[in-house]
């Protein structure tokens, strides 16, 4: 598949016949993958039927099923994966770390405290969720201060703070599961393994990923610049220290929104962009949209078989992502010695 | 072409209390090398000078202009640094790296031209590391690295260049080579600076002379009245035996 044409770009910048070339082919995979989500379930739709649907035809029953359940998850499901994808790119490029992902920095572990304290209280899902929101950027701004607070800011420094902050939220959040009725577990485990059954209304996600493809593009090339080193981004013009914030508060806000749709699911941001590196060079021009598509792609493929494998039952989708990051994460690890 | 002249710099080099203010005008045209002992804040002086961290007094000037008033990318077209130390990033093909250079000249929503890519094939093939364009930057030798570092400056095409060490790694074939590229952009008009340990490649190559002492004294001047061998000698505290060998003067130390 394009295979020559994509070594082409892992040597040497990507033209723009390029770059519309690998975009254009990750696109058809990622609308390949939201027609296939939308036709398999615990009541499977002819594939001619569900693209009846999303054309405009199709029977009442399939319209309703497709429509008003499975494409707004399916949808979902694609911005949060993208979300995920194109925020640990942009906190890999940050912390100078290729072992960076969107979770690194405790974010995650904000927002699972948020989410579960309102389920302890017994709140309803969209209050859990504005309140996963509001742990994700109280975190945020927690590292920020912490790591910027005598006003020298490194990639190492904030990596330890996030890494400490990280496991303090992982302290916190077994003292809550531990206090917890037993009821309640159950909810809250599939929460933090991330499940995309309670997400509704992709609207906002979706824009916010559409958006940061766009605002990445003219930022590309110093995000390039910036993955060379600090130093050296700065004697090449690059105004250094405020591009770190725009790149630590864009990805901050990403994996706040993908956080809040669908619970903490690892490994797609650490994944999608290793692997996309691998075969595309690493060109942010490039890896940030291709990240978006992949990302999405990825997950709506998982939620499709977390909602497929053991139906009418429903695996979290983030044990699926886990499944499957964690062997080929692994592998490319053992291949790049 | 630059013109880089300091008013009262006091350069801040970490547990060192005073130091001489510097009034350098580094013009178009002239090779300035700056010898001091390790630690005497040579690579702190050019990191200044390039703008990338504070001083403690006086300022810096780009033809005229405060380096703090300008914008970074335009500090970026008038003057480029190549560092004494090459951390890897991200992992990098030599071109894509010597591509880096062409930076502060493209707009945010610019891709690279090919007149780019052809600057920076230029650049490559002037350092002799035309055939490793697809090699990745983590795979190359010490001194093929160093050779990459000014490549890139060469594809920035900066006014005034601020090399720390440029000869770093190099074998005597390259330290020349290197040297003489240095000294044919001061011919085109080009000011630059470098950081030196070699008295010898100082004596032939510079036309002008900055001493740092570790106490932070300074001075400076052209080059023949600053290779006085006392001055040297208490600029290293190390003895040294001077000659003439075919028309220029070569220092050793003499243990």
């Amino acid at each position: 598949m394009a295979g020559a044409s994509l070594r082409v770009c892992a040597h040497g910048h990507p033209t723009l016949g390029q770059l519309a070339l690998t975009l254009g082919l990750l696109a058809a995979a990622a609308l390949a993958a939201l027609i296939v989500a939308v036709a398999l379930g615990s009541a499977a739709v002819p594939l001619t039927d569900s693209l009846a649907v999303l054309v405009g035809g199709g029977d009442d029953m399939s319209r309703t099923l497709i429509l008003e359940l499975r494409l707004p998850r399916a949808l979902a499901a694609f911005a949060t994966g993208g979300l995920l994808a194109v925020a640990g790119a942009l906190m890999q490029v940050l912390l100078r770390n290729p072992l960076a992902d969107p979770y690194v920095l405790g974010l995650s572990g904000g927002a699972a405290v948020g989410a579960l304290l309102a389920m302890l209280a017994g709140l309803g899902s969209a209050l859990v969720s504005g309140s996963a929101f509001v742990g994700a950027l109280t975190a945020t701004l927690l590292v920020f201060g912490l790591a910027h607070g005598t006003g020298s800011w490194t990639p190492s420094r904030l990596l330890l703070t996030g890494v400490v902050v990280a496991s303090g939220w992982g302290a916190v959040i077994t003292l809550i599961l531990s206090l917890s009725p037993a009821r309640q577990l159950p909810g809250m485990l599939y929460w933090l393994m991330g499940d995309l059954a309670h997400a509704r209304g992709p609207g906002v996600a979706l824009g916010l990923l559409v958006l940061v493809c766009l605002l990445v593009v003219p930022l590309g090339r110093s995000l390039n610049v910036l993955a060379r080193g600090g130093l050296q981004a700065a004697a090449l013009g690059v105004p250094v220290r405020r591009l770190e914030w725009l790149v630590y508060l864009l990805a901050s806000l990403m994996t706040a929104v993908a956080v809040t749709t669908a619970g903490s699911i690892g490994f797609v941001g650490l994944v999608v962009p290793h692997l996309l590196r691998l075969v595309l060079g690493n060109d942010q021009r490039l890896i940030l949209p291709a990240c978006a598509l992949a990302g999405g792609t990825l997950l709506v493929l998982a939620d499709t078989l977390a909602r497929t494998v053991i139906a009418p039952e429903q695996l979290p989708v983030g044990v699926i992502t886990a499944l499957l990051g964690v062997p080929v994460f692994l592998f490319l690890l053992h291949r790049s010695r | 072409m630059s013109r880089l002249e300091t008013h009262g710099l006091v350069i801040d080099v970490p547990g060192r209390s005073g130091g001489d203010p510097l009034d350098l005008a580094l013009l178009p045209g002239q090779v300035w090398g700056v010898l001091g002992p390790n630690g005497a804040g040579k690579t702190t002086l050019l990191h200044t000078l390039a703008g990338l961290r504070p001083s403690r007094a006086g300022r810096v000037e780009v033809d005229g202009v405060p380096l703090t008033r300008l914008r970074r990318r335009r500090v970026a077209q008038c003057l480029g640094l190549v560092f004494q130390e090459h951390h890897d990033g991200f992992p990098a093909t030599v071109e894509e790296t010597a591509l880096i250079g062409r930076h502060p000249w493209l707009s945010p929503w610019q891709m690279e031209t090919a007149e780019d890519l052809a600057l920076a094939h230029c650049a490559l093939a002037r350092l002799d590391l035309a055939e490793l364009g697809g090699r990745q930057v983590a795979t190359l030798s010490g001194g093929e690295r160093q050779r990459l570092a000014i490549a890139t400056l060469l594809a920035q095409e900066p006014g005034v260049w601020l090399a720390d060490e440029p000869t770093n790694h190099l074998d005597l074939h390259h330290q020349v080579a290197v040297m003489r590229l240095l000294d044919e952009q001061a011919a085109g008009g080009r000011a630059v600076m470098m950081c030196l340990h070699d008295l010898n490649l100082a004596a032939r190559w510079c036309d002008h002379l900055l001493l740092l002492y570790p106490s932070g004294e300074a001075c400076w001047g052209p080059t023949d009245r600053m290779l006085v061998p006392a001055a040297l000698e208490r600029l290293y505290g190390q003895r040294l035996a001077s000659a003439e060998v075919e028309g220029s003067r070569v220092f050793v130390a003499v243990p």
